[in-house]
């Protein structure tokens, strides 16, 4: 693939009755990147994977993946691209291989080779002795292994993933994002990743874009964002908590230590992590006696924090402008917790 | 390796795909297959001794009301695969499981045509289910063997016919509750034709004009003659001309809220 593997110039799409859900979004995407779209319910996230899969049609603007205009080369860019999209659709009536073997004819897989591919795909998720049991009876986590295998039935260039872990234990997230990089990385596959976890964007993606209200906010690799937003802090929790004052006046050649509960006590590292140490001299040195020592390093909520206002985690619930889509996607996804 | 658009499976294949899985999906959930099946039969026991009195109202074809009755099974049956087929798509709708379709090349047509596959299978085997609980109620087949396999035809395009409209229900509204809410109405239009009695006996001047322009009533008729009367040329052909028209009209607009509803760029 000559150029950049997703571009998207001034993307917008309207609802009716309904704010923008996305507002102008521009972005490329390399071949090989994972690109993590970063953004709380509601914020745009799906509605631009609807419309880079050709699911939906862009209000204005224009995009391209796989080099195919998504509005006139429809067919073309379906051809290119694998998605598993928000809700694991699969047949709970079907088995596993049944669901493969549909896809890989839809797809016009040769016959003579269905059967191969199906096979190839099911070891590579894990699924092959649940391959011939109903997809009713799987875990989620399995649910989300097969649709992953079902968009890599016609071994497509680019992957759309729209919040494939939502909803999964650690275990079954950790293996999935094993496989993801493991495509990436192995077999040049661009990955196109939504997700509304901070800590999938910062494992996964090679790049991030945050959206918020249709908009992207901030776009960087994960060490990037973090560093804009400034150093790490120190969480410093007195062995005694009398000695407070005495520890607040200590940090204070730090910067100015912020007061947390059960008396903790928090200063910024203005030379960044390299300063830990020194702390701990200056601590050891005024005879200072602590219970616990916490560096934090800045993270992806914090970029969110510094360039919305809001912490992402919450952020979907005060959202009044969700469409009606993602309002529905939402309530689904409580009804079904 | 990427697929271009032009390699794509071809429609028999893409067809013979998704029949399958219809075909697979109805036959695994043997409670939608009998328990549909079940409940016309019911009636038809419960009505073919309950209003057997019927037959002494003159005018009423000499023959027993079991016989008379035996073509509102295979008219019901027809309903309800009407509703398992709207029903099965519409999930499909709601599920997601669409756009997963969607983002394949499967034409149109050849989803519909498969996703009504499931709807023909079951169209059969309760077909000859209700032909052979007749015959086994002593209900005589005036046309003869021949004439069997023609109402297994009539009731198995009727069948089709209904099966589109559930389809095209289900396509326009994308919800498994409105295919639901229409079985009513579709019922109601099966109460309000010759199922009871013949045209002329139905005295009551509106329903006697609702039942004549009621096209329900000539799918029964045409059926009805095979058992009752014989070889009826005008009966079968308006029962036949009513199912062929109604299976081009629920298919093409089907077809034509599939396109819609398949909306890719």
């Amino acid at each position: 693939m000559p150029g950049p593997a997703i571009v998207v110039e001034q993307l917008v799409r309207e609802f009716r009755k309904g704010p923008r859900a996305v507002d102008g979004i521009n972005l490329e995407v390399s071949p090989g990147e994972i690109y993590g779209f970063l953004g709380p319910n509601g914020a745009g996230k799906s509605t631009t994977v609807l419309m880079l899969t050709t699911l939906l049609p862009p209000t204005s603007g224009r995009a391209s993946v796989g080099g195919f205009d998504i509005v006139h080369e429809g067919a073309h860019v379906r051809a290119s691209i694998g998605a598993a999209l928000q809700e694991a659709a699969l047949d709970a009536i079907l088995t596993g291989r049944e669901h493969l073997m549909l896809q890989a004819t839809l797809q016009g897989i040769p016959k003579a080779t269905r059967v191969r591919r199906a096979d190839e795909l099911l070891e590579r998720v894990g699924l092959v002795e649940a391959a011939n049991r109903r997809v009713g009876g799987y875990s989620g986590g399995m649910k989300r292994r097969l649709d992953l295998a079902l968009a890599l039935v016609h071994s497509p260039s680019i992957l759309f993933l729209d919040e494939p872990t939502t909803g999964l234990d650690l275990q079954s997230r950790t293996a999935l994002w094993d496989e993801v990089a493991r495509l990436a990385h192995d077999e040049g596959m661009t990955v196109f990743l939504t997700t509304q976890y901070l800590e999938e964007a910062d494992a996964l993606a090679d790049r991030v874009g945050i959206i918020d209200h249709g908009k992207i906010v901030a776009e960087d690799t994960p060490a990037k964002l973090k560093a804009e937003i400034g150093s790490p802090t120190v969480e410093v929790l007195p062995a005694d908590l009398a000695t407070g004052d005495a520890i607040a006046e200590a940090l204070g050649r730090f910067g100015s230590p912020t007061r947390g509960g059960r008396g903790s006590l928090t200063v910024q590292l203005p030379d960044g992590e390299a300063q830990l140490a020194e702390l701990v001299r200056v601590l050891d040195q005024a005879g200072l006696h602590v219970a616990s020592l916490h560096l934090h390093q800045p993270s992806l909520d914090d970029v969110f924090l510094a360039k919305t206002g809001r912490k992402l985690e919450g952020a979907a619930e005060e959202d009044p402008d969700a469409t009606p889509e993602e309002t529905t996607k939402r309530s689904r996804r409580r009804r079904g917790r | 390796m990427v697929v271009e658009p032009a390699n794509a499976s071809g429609l028999l294949a893409q067809i013979g795909a998704v029949g399958r899985r219809s075909i697979t999906r109805t036959l695994r959930q043997r409670a939608l297959l009998i328990f549909p099946m079940l409940f016309p039969l019911i009636l038809f026991a419960i009505n073919g001794s309950a209003l057997s009195a019927a037959t002494k109202i003159p005018g009423f074809p000499p023959v027993s009301y079991r016989a008379f009755l035996l073509a509102v099974p295979f008219m019901q049956g027809a309903l309800f695969i009407a509703v398992t087929a709207g029903i099965d798509l519409a999930r499909d709708i709601e599920s997601g499981f669409f756009n997963r379709l969607a983002l394949t090349p499967l034409r149109g047509s050849a989803l519909l045509a498969g996703q009504l596959a499931g709807g023909v299978v079951v169209a059969v085997l309760q077909s000859v289910v209700y032909l052979l609980v007749g015959i086994a109620a002593g209900v005589g087949i005036a046309s003869g063997v021949g004439g069997a396999l023609v109402l297994l035809v009539l009731s198995i395009l009727i069948a089709f016919g209904f099966a589109g409209v559930g389809a095209l229900i289900a396509l326009r509204s994308g919800s498994g509750e409105a295919v639901q809410a229409i079985f009513p109405l579709l019922f109601v239009t099966l109460f309000l034709s010759s199922s009871s009695l013949p045209r002329p006996l139905l005295r009551v001047q509106w329903f006697h004009d609702v039942a004549t322009y009621n096209p329900v009533s000539y799918l029964i008729e045409g059926m009805r003659s095979l058992v009752i009367t014989g070889w009826n040329g005008q009966a079968l052909a308006m029962g036949f001309g009513f199912a062929l028209a109604l299976v081009i009209i629920s298919l093409t607009l089907a077809n034509i809220a599939i396109k819609n509803r398949l909306v890719r760029t």
